[in-house]
Formats: structure tokens, C-alpha cells, sequence
């Protein structure tokens, strides 16, 4: 039995420990948001927070999740960052096919929780293990200037 | 592996709170709400829409999401011509039923940038039937005739000054006969075609609520992970199945014809299995095919062109009256699509029914397909659409559905089987590789004074299933691009040689001219360069009776400032192409560094693409096409050793990423014309307006895909 917290509130798992937390999260809890893009961390479609840091949840153990919080896209609007984040994704109309997005916002808003005024370098940094095949990254790119934007305004 | 909760929130709980926001669409579609279906209290006068009792206005679009922008430029034609409050309108997908047969193909299905250009008539008459019906409604309650009322926003009004909601009219209107031919609008008064409008899907893909094939969930269901046979044909000679079976959760291993499958409680579990499992493949004479084979093959096939495309003038006086000759060959890899979601379907297979919940751009072929496979009619055969996490043509292939519900069928559990992106990447259904030669001659003054290809590919079209090569032995897939290409040369032949090296080909965004423009485009460059004259002006004198080509390639031009100067190092290309009925014409700026990488900074594109319904999709379109065809370009290569593919993960099969992405500029031309499609013309001038580039750069003419910064490298 693994205990951790998801968006909040504690569950407790029966699982292998090698099982990556991306299938916890998608078949034993039903948050299907955060996506199966490769299973080797290659992709970001997974991205999930551990303990508020951006993570490859189809390349963590689920052991490696015991005892700490976890947030994914589904809880990510509770954060005020996530709130500014998912807002700016709106505004910008960013998805396409929409597979990727919420991986994208999950490293997103690790990015800005860590820096809210990142350079461009430092966003193609951050972001260039999220890949989007539909390629919005130009869009993308903008709704993440635009939360800068707003969180240094409401700083 | 069930959990329980130490804070009294349970499964059920979290599957609630995730779906209460989201859109009414793909499997939580309750039927009751089909159109046939409709209550009394609501006004659904076709397939297509339902007007509610407080006036809300729900489109059913038969066209699946795969990012190309349906699920919004369907509802936008019913409401411009319903005078519906756009903030009212809501949009679902419908069922498979013949009633969302798309026109040009006969069949429900999505592909072939045909969703506007298919739709554009019957959407606008469906939400402009409702029209009429509404104001009838309204004039017969107020005892006014009907010419003195007009609508807007969702009101019927008179001229005196009275109005009605649509939703006080939904009862009366439903007793209207449907009339026949409504009259529709003139473009000139379009309210909401032709504005940019945010995608009615746009809230549901950013809180994770949004529900892909992958995401469906049925009780009892198990999960499988194949080992696919890693060619057509392939045997399994030999397996470890007790190891497989001694995996925790692993219920059951079937072998298909495609393959041997491990059904377990969850994914994981399935995979450990399939991995466990070790199958040794015995792949017979596909063990032959490899990388050099397929270009021997693809050569032969160049030399004994003979199947004519196009035969104009004559080529041997046309070659005679040259003062100066060039030839050049171009070649393009096989390319996986590699959409993000890896192919997935989810059956339930009962003694005399199919289910499915699937991501699939072939809802209708798929009934057919199903009702043979599960041995039931094809009304039975019932499938739910999902989102689709990118489709680009690999999902109106059947394998998927088809291994499903075999699975199911023969293990008697709903079953959701899940590629691995190893298992996606190496499943078979390849954009062709490719082979092009030509040669041209040109006069004095640098005027072509002919054009030959030889081009060389698998046929898509005796791959399909469902089309046939013509009896001229051309299959126009393979020639599109070269055979339709519109520069005023008066003598060319263009010629067509099959060959089979083997791996499945099918429709990859753009399909022929995916390849054959940038073999055509990048030859013309060549041309220009021998004729020593600008590759952007060169194109102009020889697309004087081509006005649509003629000013694209004009306006992209002016917008990137075309023979202006660049920072040091940058360097211009261009190139143009119609496909699907629209024309693209499209600068990109690189340079080089000393390595051989290419560095593309900007692109300029100019679309005409017809009448436009959505503004703001057709740029995103074109930029996300730039960036797919900019991704082929740069890395895609499947290739073959030992008959297996040598790709497998994100890691071989590179996509390009954020800070390769250049800015993207795109300029859309006013025009009158029918509507053109918009999901792939972006794709086929990108690679030869980069490769162009290069060659501005450095000198160098890239002819083979991917480009190779070995052969650029400074020394």
C-alpha cells in the first residue's frame, strides 16, 4: 500500500512499485488529463508536479510518489499560478488536437512558479522536452509572456 | 488493484469531479440527445442542429477533432446563416449514421482537408432551413407577413419593434414543414464566417476534461499491449508465455494475425507481459528489405517510368532547342505520422453488437469493417467518437479497430488496446518513399523549353483498400504536385514507375505532395540558378496564366521582404504549391552555422484558400503545417534493416521542439472563391523553401530528406 496526495487529498494505492505514476494516475484514480505520449520521458505529455516540481509521470515509479503531494491538471487550477496559467492558455486559444496541452501547462506553470518573469531563452529551456505535433509553440510561447505579464502585474 | 482513501474520496468521486465541466461530447454523449431523438421542447428541423428552450443552439458535426479546428467551423456555418447568438451555440459529435456522410467522399469520414469544402453548402442550409422555419413561426404568431420580419443574434424581430427568442419558437416551428431550398446569405453580409473565433474546444483541452480514445474506461475492461509482428507476414516462431502469464494482472495472450497480444488489469501490467513475452518473429522475405533496397528499388523504378501523368508538346524538340540542359534526382524517406496519442481503441464486442470508443477518422468505413470482422450487421456496429490526439492520416487506417475488436470478440471482456509508441512508430502505414529525376532544358534567355520526370513510389492508392490505379497505370497520389504542376512550360512529360518495396503506405498530411514538392520546387530552384536568374522572379514569368499561384507567391514575397537585406548569414528561399484547393506560398529564412545545421528564423507564408470560415484556424493551421512538413525536413526518416524498423521512440524519430520553432508569419488573401481545405496545404512548400535557402546560404542543393548537416558542414 502507497499512501500519497493527489490535487490535495490523500489516497492510498495497491500497486507494483515500478508501475509509473502516469497509470495511478489515469486507471486507478480516472485523472485521464495527464496524457501517454512515449513512456521514456521523451514527450512531456505526462508532466505532472511532485512535490511541485515538473516530472515525467510515465517514467516515475510510483514508489518514488510515496508520502508526497503530487499535482495534476485536473488540481492545477486550485494554484494561482495555474489559475493565471489555464487563463492565458484561453485567451491565446492555444490547443490544437489538445493530446499535449495539459502537459504543457503542467511544465509551464513549474516554470513561473519558479520564475515569474522568465526570458525567452529560459521558456525555450523549460519547455523544449514538451513536444506538440500540431506545432503551437508560437502560441504556446505567447500565453506563457502573457501570464508573466498578469503575475508580475498582480505582484 | 483497487485503492482506498483515507480522506473518503473515491474513485467514482475523482471521475465526477473530472468530467463536470467538460464538454458534451465523444462517449458521454447520452443518445437521447440525437437529433432524431429530440424532445418536444426543443426545435431540431435536421441532423445538424437543436435549438432549446432557452435558446440554445447545439450543432452535431459528423466531422471528427483531430486539431484541425471541425468542432468550431462546423457550428460557425449553421449559425451564420441561423442569425444564432454565437455565445449561445454549443457543439457535439454525432453518431455514425449516414446522415453525416461527407458529400465528397460518400462516407463518414474526415481527411482530406475536405471538412469546409464538403460542408460549406449543407451546414449553411441547415442552419438557414431553421431560419426560415423560426421567422414563419414567429410572423404566423404575430399575424404579420413573414417579409416584414428579420432575425439577429438569435431573435426573430418585426418591423414594428416586437422580437422573439428562438427559444419562445421552438414549439411552434416544429409543426413547420422543412422547406426545400431556404435562400442562403450573400457573402457580403457574413456576421461570423470570415472573423477570427476561439475554438469551442479550446476549455475542455486546457483542465484536462477533454476525452481522447485513450481516456475511455468501461467496467471490466482489460487493457492490451501487443507484440506486433514487425512485418506483414510475420510469424511468431517462438514465445515465452509462462513468463508472461507469471506477470501480476496478466489475464490472457492472443495471437492475431497482426500479431500476439497480453490482456491484463491495467497497461503496466500489459506491457510487463508483452515484454515478458520475448515473441521471435520469423519475418521471410520481408527480411530482405532494408534502406539500400529501397533506394535500388525506387532508382529501377525512375529508369522505367512509363506509366504517362501528363504528356504535352514534344519533348524531343523542346530538348533540341535548349542551349543549356540540367538534371538532378531527389529522393524522400518512408515517414511515420507519429501523432501524440498513440493509436488506441477501445471495444466491447456482444453476441450480435459492436461498440467502440475510438479516435478514428473513418466512423463510417469502420461500421462496415467491424460488422464483418465481430460477424454482425453494420448497424450494430455502434462508435463513439473521441477526441483525437492528431489523426494527419494515420487514423483512417482500420488496424487498430480492427485488433480491438478481434480481442474482444475472442477474449468476451471489453478490451482498450493501446500501441506503444514503439508498437505506433513501427506498425506499418508510412508516407511513401520516394524517387523523382528530371531533367529541362532552357533556351538562351533562361526560358524552359521542356520538362521531364521520372518519378518513383509505392502506390497509396493500391494500398487504400478502397481506390484503384486508373488503367493509364498512374496513380495520381504519386504524381500530385509534379503532373498538376502549373508552370507555363510547353513541352513535358511526367511519367509514373511503381514499386512495391513492401511496408504499408498510406495518406500522411499532404499525402503526394508531401514529397513532390519539394522535388518539383527544389528542381524549378535549380532551374532558376541555371538560368541565372532570381528563383521568386523566375517563377512569376512562368506563372503568367496561373493568377491564384501568381499571387501568392507575389504577396509572400512582398511580406518578407523579398531582395532586401538579412541579417549576415540569413538567407531566403521560396516555394509554391495548390493542394486541396488551396494555394500556399511560403519564404523561410535560414542560415547555416559551421556545423551544417540549418537555423530557419522566420517564415512568411501567403494562403488563398478560397472563402474563409475561420480566420484564426486557417493561420494556426498553415503555421502547424509549416512546422510538420519543418519536422520531416529536418529529421523524418523511417528506414528499414533486416526487414524491421530501425525507429522506435521519440529519441530516433525526432520532432522539432520549442526553440527550433520559428516565428511564423501568415497572410491570408481576400477572395471570392469556392472555399479550398486548410489542414494540409501549409505542409508541401516548407521543405523546399528551406532547402532553396541553403542553397542561397551555401551553394549546396540538398536532394535527398532529411537534410544531412553533414553535407553542409564548413570546414
Amino acid at each position: 500500500m502507497i499512501s500519497l496526495s493527489v490535487n490535495g487529498q490523500t489516497v492510498t494505492v495497491e500497486a507494483e512499485a515500478d508501475t509509473p505514476l502516469l497509470w495511478i494516475l489515469r486507471e486507478e484514480l480516472g485523472l485521464t488529463g495527464t496524457k501517454f505520449g512515449c513512456g521514456m520521458a521523451l514527450c512531456g505529455a505526462c508532466t505532472v508536479h511532485l512535490d511541485g516540481q515538473a516530472v515525467r509521470s510515465c517514467s516515475t515509479p510510483i514508489a518514488e510518489a510515496a508520502g508526497k503531494r503530487v499535482t495534476t491538471i485536473e488540481g492545477i487550477g486550485a494554484s494561482s499560478v495555474g489559475k493565471v496559467v489555464q487563463q492565458a492558455w484561453l485567451k491565446q486559444d492555444v490547443p490544437q488536437c489538445g493530446y499535449c496541452q495539459s502537459g504543457q501547462i503542467m511544465s509551464a506553470c513549474a516554470l513561473l512558479a519558479s520564475n515569474k518573469a522568465p526570458k525567452e531563452a529560459l521558456i525555450n529551456e523549460a519547455m523544449s522536452g514538451n513536444l506538440c505535433r500540431c506545432g503551437t509553440y508560437n502560441q504556446i510561447k505567447a500565453a506563457i509572456q502573457g501570464a508573466s505579464a498578469e503575475l508580475v502585474r498582480g505582484a | 488493484m483497487e485503492h482506498t482513501s483515507s480522506s473518503g474520496t473515491t474513485r467514482r468521486g475523482f471521475l465526477q469531479a473530472g468530467s463536470a465541466t467538460s464538454l458534451t461530447l465523444g462517449f458521454s454523449l447520452p443518445l437521447a440527445l440525437t437529433a432524431r431523438a429530440a424532445a418536444a421542447d426543443s426545435f431540431a428541423p435536421n441532423a445538424f442542429l437543436r435549438i432549446g428552450g432557452d435558446s440554445s443552439v447545439t450543432v452535431i458535426c459528423g466531422s471528427v477533432e483531430m486539431g484541425q479546428g471541425v468542432l468550431t467551423a462546423i457550428p460557425m456555418l449553421v449559425a451564420e446563416e441561423l442569425d444564432a447568438d454565437w455565445q449561445t451555440v454549443r457543439v457535439e459529435q454525432s453518431p455514425a449514421d449516414k446522415a453525416y456522410n461527407n458529400p465528397l467522399f460518400g462516407m463518414q469520414a474526415t481527411g482530406g482537408s475536405t471538412t469546409v469544402r464538403a460542408f460549406w453548402e449543407p451546414m449553411r442550409k441547415a442552419g438557414a432551413t431553421a431560419r426560415q422555419m423560426l421567422v414563419s413561426a414567429a410572423a404566423s404568431q404575430w399575424g404579420v407577413p413573414a417579409t416584414e420580419c428579420r432575425t439577429e443574434s438569435g431573435r426573430v424581430l418585426h418591423s414594428s419593434g416586437k422580437a422573439l427568442q428562438y427559444g419562445d419558437l421552438v414549439a411552434a416551428a416544429s409543426a413547420l414543414p422543412v422547406p426545400d431550398a431556404p435562400a442562403l446569405k450573400d457573402a457580403k453580409d457574413f456576421r461570423i464566417l470570415g472573423k477570427p473565433t476561439n475554438r469551442l474546444d479550446t476549455p475542455a483541452k486546457i483542465n484536462g476534461t477533454a476525452k481522447f480514445g485513450i481516456d475511455a474506461s468501461l467496467p471490466g475492461m482489460l487493457v492490451a499491449v501487443m507484440a506486433r509482428a514487425p512485418a506483414a507476414g510475420a510469424k511468431p516462431v517462438a514465445m515465452n508465455e509462462a513468463g508472461a502469464r507469471a506477470v501480476k494482472g496478466v489475464k490472457n495472450i492472443i495471437t492475431l494475425p497482426s500479431g500476439v497480444a497480453v490482456l491484463a488489469t491495467g497497461y503496466w501490467a500489459a506491457k510487463k507481459g508483452r515484454d515478458a513475452l520475448a515473441v521471435q518473429w520469423d519475418l521471410g522475405a520481408a527480411a530482405e528489405l532494408s534502406a539500400a533496397k529501397v533506394h535500388k528499388m525506387l532508382s529501377e523504378g525512375v529508369a522505367n517510368a512509363t506509366a504517362v501523368a501528363k504528356d504535352a508538346g514534344n519533348l524531343s524538340q523542346g530538348a533540341a532547342s535548349a542551349k543549356r540542359k540540367l538534371q538532378a534526382t531527389y529522393e524522400a524517406p518512408y515517414l511515420a505520422h507519429a501523432c501524440m496519442e498513440p493509436m488506441n481503441c477501445t471495444a466491447w464486442v456482444k453476441p450480435d453488437s459492436v461498440e467502440l470508443w475510438v479516435g478514428t477518422q473513418s466512423q463510417g468505413p469502420s461500421q462496415g469493417i467491424l460488422a464483418q470482422v465481430a460477424s454482425v450487421s453494420p448497424g450494430n456496429v455502434k462508435v463513439n467518437t473521441m477526441m483525437l490526439g492528431g489523426g494527419f492520416g494515420r487514423r483512417f487506417a482500420p488496424d487498430f479497430t480492427i485488433d480491438a475488436t478481434l480481442l474482444s470478440k475472442i477474449s468476451g471482456t471489453p478490451v482498450k488496446l493501446i500501441y506503444t509508441r514503439e508498437d505506433d512508430m513501427a506498425a506499418g502505414f508510412y508516407r511513401p518513399a520516394a524517387m523523382a529525376r528530371f531533367e529541362a532544358g532552357l533556351d538562351a534567355k533562361g526560358k524552359p523549353t521542356m520538362l521531364k520526370a521520372d518519378v518513383s513510389s509505392p502506390s497509396i492508392m493500391a494500398a487504400s483498400g478502397f481506390m484503384k490505379i486508373p488503367d493509364n497505370g498512374v496513380d495520381a497520389m504519386a504524381m500530385e504536385g509534379i503532373s498538376d504542376n502549373p508552370y507555363d512550360i510547353a513541352n513535358m512529360r511526367l511519367a509514373y514507375g511503381r514499386q512495391e518495396p513492401g511496408p504499408q503506405v498510406w495518406f500522411w498530411r499532404s499525402v503526394g505532395h508531401s514529397q513532390n514538392i519539394f522535388f518539383m520546387e527544389g528542381f524549378i530552384d535549380e532551374m532558376a540558378a541555371a538560368a541565372k536568374q532570381d528563383p521568386f522572379e523566375f517563377r512569376r514569368s512562368l506563372l503568367g496564366k496561373q493568377p491564384r499561384y501568381k499571387a501568392v507567391l507575389e504577396a509572400a514575397a512582398a511580406k518578407a521582404g523579398w531582395g532586401k537585406p538579412l541579417p549576415k548569414g540569413v538567407h531566403r528561399g521560396i516555394a509554391v504549391a495548390q493542394s486541396f484547393g488551396s494555394y500556399v506560398a511560403e519564404v523561410a529564412e535560414v542560415s547555416v552555422d559551421k556545423s551544417g545545421t540549418p537555423h530557419v528564423h522566420r517564415v512568411v507564408a501567403a494562403v488563398d484558400c478560397g472563402m474563409t470560415v475561420n480566420p484564426q484556424t486557417i493561420a494556426r493551421q498553415i503555421e502547424g503545417a509549416i512546422v510538420y512538413g519543418l519536422t520531416a525536413a529536418l529529421y523524418g526518416r523511417i528506414t528499414h534493416k533486416d526487414g524491421r524498423v530501425e525507429q522506435g521512440n521519440f529519441d530516433a524519430y525526432p520532432l522539432l521542439r520549442m526553440h527550433e520553432m520559428p516565428k511564423v508569419e501568415v497572410h491570408i488573401l481576400p477572395s471570392t472563391e469556392k472555399p479550398g481545405g486548410i489542414g494540409e496545404p501549409g505542409t508541401p512548400p516548407i521543405a523546399p523553401a528551406v532547402v532553396n535557402a541553403i542553397f542561397a546560404a551555401t551553394g549546396k542543393r540538398i536532394r535527398t530528406l532529411p537534410i544531412a548537416p553533414v553535407e553542409l558542414k564548413r570546414t
